[in-house]
């Protein structure tokens, strides 16, 4: 995640020589008792989790000595926060507290440079002590590239009312933390409370520090698993989707589950936007329509139709939803059709069990809207698809219609091929691999797969079946866009001779503990 | 007149020898703009569908004299170093469509930028559009589709998603509202021309009568829209949607700017400004085409 646990925090806190107390991780009782152990005397327990107001939760406990720490952590680790376990403290010092303060390093949209803010009245948030009492706030905006000077950060502690030795230590911490905040280029890194303490020393008792996702990629260092800001720990099938993306640089996939553990007849459906701000909107036209969505989804900056596919397929392992609706801004730049490839493969495949309203607007809309609707009637539920002149409201307005009229389907097989081939030509993709037996090709009349591919680099051979028309190595490295007309056009207009394997590492683990086909 | 990009508008593309360069500035050239070269490293002396490549934006400046904007279309991790060039050598407006551009990347460009007195719009952006005159990016994706979608007339767009630019254009112009630019500002939180920078430039600008945005949750742009309203900066009517009512407090919906952070930058806080500075902000975005053609005709 793209916020840092507070011990990691810590950790670079300490490397740009902030003080922080002597703690340690733990993720049991019994390494709770050895931490308290190791780090002496009185300790705090603190729950490493994504959550504000720790100390109200019963997240933050005091212990005497190693076995009170012991039992505190056994507590703490049997919380829920929200929908997710703290699996993990940090056991640390008590330090002896003379006064607490604020300073936090943000960046300023308005402008667009990097912000100093303090606070002379530690403790509780920021904004809460800027409506409160304004006048222990103070911000100094800085040079993004020259460090913090020290006499400023002096004087806007001066004009929030601390003096002296305090005051100079201040500072000093303030000039580390800007750095710090350049080095792993946080978009923001607060310590609250920064602490003075009775022996005349400024140590940083807790920290928040959120990194720029897309600079993670520069900070291996960091060992960022899911570089997202989600709001929660990744789940399990975040893990997955971010695993996809990860691995394809070509257009965006992002998903995050907003809801779980939902049951059919609850009004949850699953959310398949393309574009931020198309999606904002689409998920507004839900709501007002009284759904709530599973997650968030947004497959844009013209991804492959393969991509789209492994975001439905990601999307369909949600059990319970009521309906599948997608709708992006309805006027994309992007060529509307590989999306409505992406989604015919993974409806099929699953099958496809509650209705599905999709708005494909924009170029190539009308191929689009044929290819979604046309190849999809075998599914026994409902497929609708709309281009730009439909808007997202009356999309939504449909799916309340079908959700209220649906019934489920009969038992179906997915169309997944899992017999082999009998006679296979196969060729590896830039992320997959794409099957065709030629026993079946040799009964298709339409021969559909070699005018439909999009980026025309199949044809016939002497023998009339369709075989690469450039070399394996060129299909691998990108000629093949994974348009996936070989495989939807050809189950549709032809004998159904062509495959495309895309795997999605982990899915069918995860759907198989989950109970699901 | 229109804002940002005209009919003698000269371009340089940066990056133009890569696969989206290439295809963008034919896209860009077939809609009418004027772009005399483009600049990749390492590539000079070739062409790319007859424009002449040059290795640095100087050689192509000196090469053809004057160029008014630079539109730069390489990877994230290079966005930066092309910026800078182009800020360097003085080109009024440099627009960085690459997406996921590291913020303290951005804060550079804007300093340079700031320092040497020119704009910049994004990143993450679709680009500009002034209708029938010229597009800066990809806006349309299709020099026909922007032909059909986009018609002439007075209001501008200013929109912080590049989908929704589009989607506000042709629904606008569908209801018989034509417009004059089309701008999307990017997705990020930080950007060179934000809404408030775009709004400036629509009310000095004689071809357009009123503003359409588009705007998010996150950030503090909207709000700033409001304050010039508030001061009589802004004087031309503004009919806004809000996107993200649904959202969640601490969650990035893809956007980057896209997040409500410790109260910051809510759907509520941004109505209510841009409400209380008197523009008509509608609660569903397909109300937005009759609204405006309200306060166009009326």
């Amino acid at each position: 995640m793209a916020r840092l646990a507070e011990s990691q925090g810590k950790q670079v806190l300490a490397s740009v020589g902030i003080a922080v107390p002597r703690g340690q991780v733990a993720r049991s009782a019994a390494e709770a008792v050895e931490a308290a152990a190791r780090v002496g005397g009185a300790v705090v327990v603190k729950a490493q989790a994504a959550t504000t107001s720790r100390a109200a939760q019963g997240l933050v406990r005091m212990a005497a000595d190693p076995a009170a720490a012991g039992d505190a952590a056994a507590a703490i680790l049997a919380t829920q926060v929200g929908a997710f376990a703290v699996t993990e403290v940090l056991v640390e010092e008590r330090v002896a507290i003379a006064t607490e303060r604020y300073a936090g390093v943000i960046i300023d949209d308005r402008r667009r440079c990097p912000l100093l803010l303090v606070s002379a009245r530690g403790g509780s948030g920021i904004e809460e002590t800027a409506r409160a009492h304004p006048e222990a706030v103070a911000e100094l905006p800085f040079d993004a590239v020259e460090a913090l000077p020290q006499h400023a950060a002096r004087e806007l502690w001066r004009r929030v009312g601390v003096h002296g030795e305090e005051q100079r230590r201040l500072a000093d911490a303030c000039v580390r933390l800007g750095r710090a905040a350049r080095q792993v280029e946080a978009r923001s890194a607060e310590i609250n409370p920064l602490v003075f303490t009775a022996d005349g020393k400024v140590v940083a008792l807790d920290c928040r520090i959120t990194l720029d996702d897309a600079a993670v990629f520069r900070h291996p260092e960091l060992g960022i698993e899911v570089a997202r800001e989600l709001g929660h720990l990744p789940t399990e099938l975040e893990r997955i989707a971010w695993a996809v993306e990860r691995d394809d640089y070509r257009g965006t996939f992002y998903f995050l589950q907003m809801k779980d553990g939902f049951a059919r007849g609850q009004r949850v459906v699953a959310f398949h936007g393309a574009g931020g701000g198309g999606s904002m909107m689409a998920m507004d036209a839900l709501q007002s329509r009284g759904f709530t969505v599973a997650n968030f989804c947004d497959t844009s900056g013209n991804p492959p139709a393969s991509k789209v596919y492994r975001a439905a397929r990601v999307l369909l392992s949600q059990p319970g939803v009521d309906g599948y609706f997608g709708s992006g801004s309805g006027v994309a730049s992007q060529e509307q059709f590989h999306s409505a490839r992406g989604l015919v493969k993974a409806f099929l495949e699953e099958p496809l069990a509650v209705p599905a309203v999709v708005r494909l607007g924009g170029n190539g809309e009308e191929k689009a809207i044929e290819i979604l609707t046309g190849y999809t009637r075998s599914l026994g539920v409902p497929v609708e698809c709309y281009g730009k002149d439909t808007p997202v409201g009356a999309c939504a307005e449909r799916l309340a219609a079908l959700v209220a009229s649906a019934a489920p389907p009969g038992p179906r097989a997915g169309a997944r091929r899992t017999t082999p081939a009998t006679e296979p030509y196969s060729f590896a993709t830039p992320t997959g691999e794409i099957t065709y037996d030629h026993a079946v090709c040799a009964r298709c009349e339409s021969k559909a797969c070699v005018g439909a591919c999009v980026p025309q680099i199949l044809k016939l051979s002497e023998a009339g079946l369709p075989v690469l028309a450039v070399t394996l190595e060129e299909a691998k490295r990108g000629r093949c866009t994974e348009c996936l007309a070989c495989e939807v056009d050809c189950r549709a207009l032809g004998a159904g001779g062509g495959h495309v394997e895309l795997p999605v590492p982990g899915l069918d683990e995860y759907r198989a503990r989950r109970g699901m086909v | 007149m229109a804002i940002l990009v005209n009919e003698s508008t000269r371009v340089l593309v940066q990056g133009i020898s890569g696969r989206e360069g290439r295809a963008r500035a034919k896209l860009m050239r077939e809609y009418g703009t004027t772009v005399v070269a483009g600049c990749t490293p390492g590539r000079g002396g070739e062409t790319v569908d007859g424009v002449p490549v040059y290795d640095t934006v100087l050689e192509a400046i000196e090469r053809h004299g004057g160029i008014d904007a630079s539109v730069v279309f390489v990877p994230a991790p290079q966005v930066k170093d092309a910026a800078l060039e182009s800020i360097a050598a003085g080109i009024g407006l440099t627009v960085l469509v690459g997406d996921r551009v590291p913020v303290w990347d951005v804060l550079e460009i804007a300093r340079a930028a700031a320092r040497r007195g020119v704009s910049f719009l994004g990143p993450n952006t679709l680009g500009c559009l002034s209708v029938g005159k010229g597009v800066l990016g990809m806006i349309g994706g299709r020099a026909a589709s922007a032909r059909a979608w986009f018609k002439a007339g007075k209001v501008g767009v200013a929109s912080r998603s590049g989908g929704m630019t589009s989607s506000t254009g042709y629904y606008l112009s569908r209801a018989g509202v034509g417009l004059s630019s089309l701008v999307h500002v990017g997705g990020d939180g930080i950007v060179g021309l934000p809404l408030p920078a775009v709004a400036r430039l629509f009310e000095a600008d004689p071809d357009t009568a009123c503003i359409a945005m588009f705007g998010e949750i996150g950030g503090s742009q909207e709000e700033q829209v409001a304050e010039m309203m508030t001061r009589g900066e802004v004087t031309k009517p503004v009919v806004a949607y809000i996107g993200g009512r649904a959202a969640t407090s601490g969650v990035r919906f893809s956007h980057a700017g896209a997040i409500v952070e410790g109260g910051r930058g809510t759907h509520e806080a941004k109505v209510a400004a841009l409400r209380g500075a008197g523009a008509t902000v509608v609660d569903a975005f397909d109300a937005l085409p009759a609204a405006v053609a309200r306060v166009v005709e009326g």
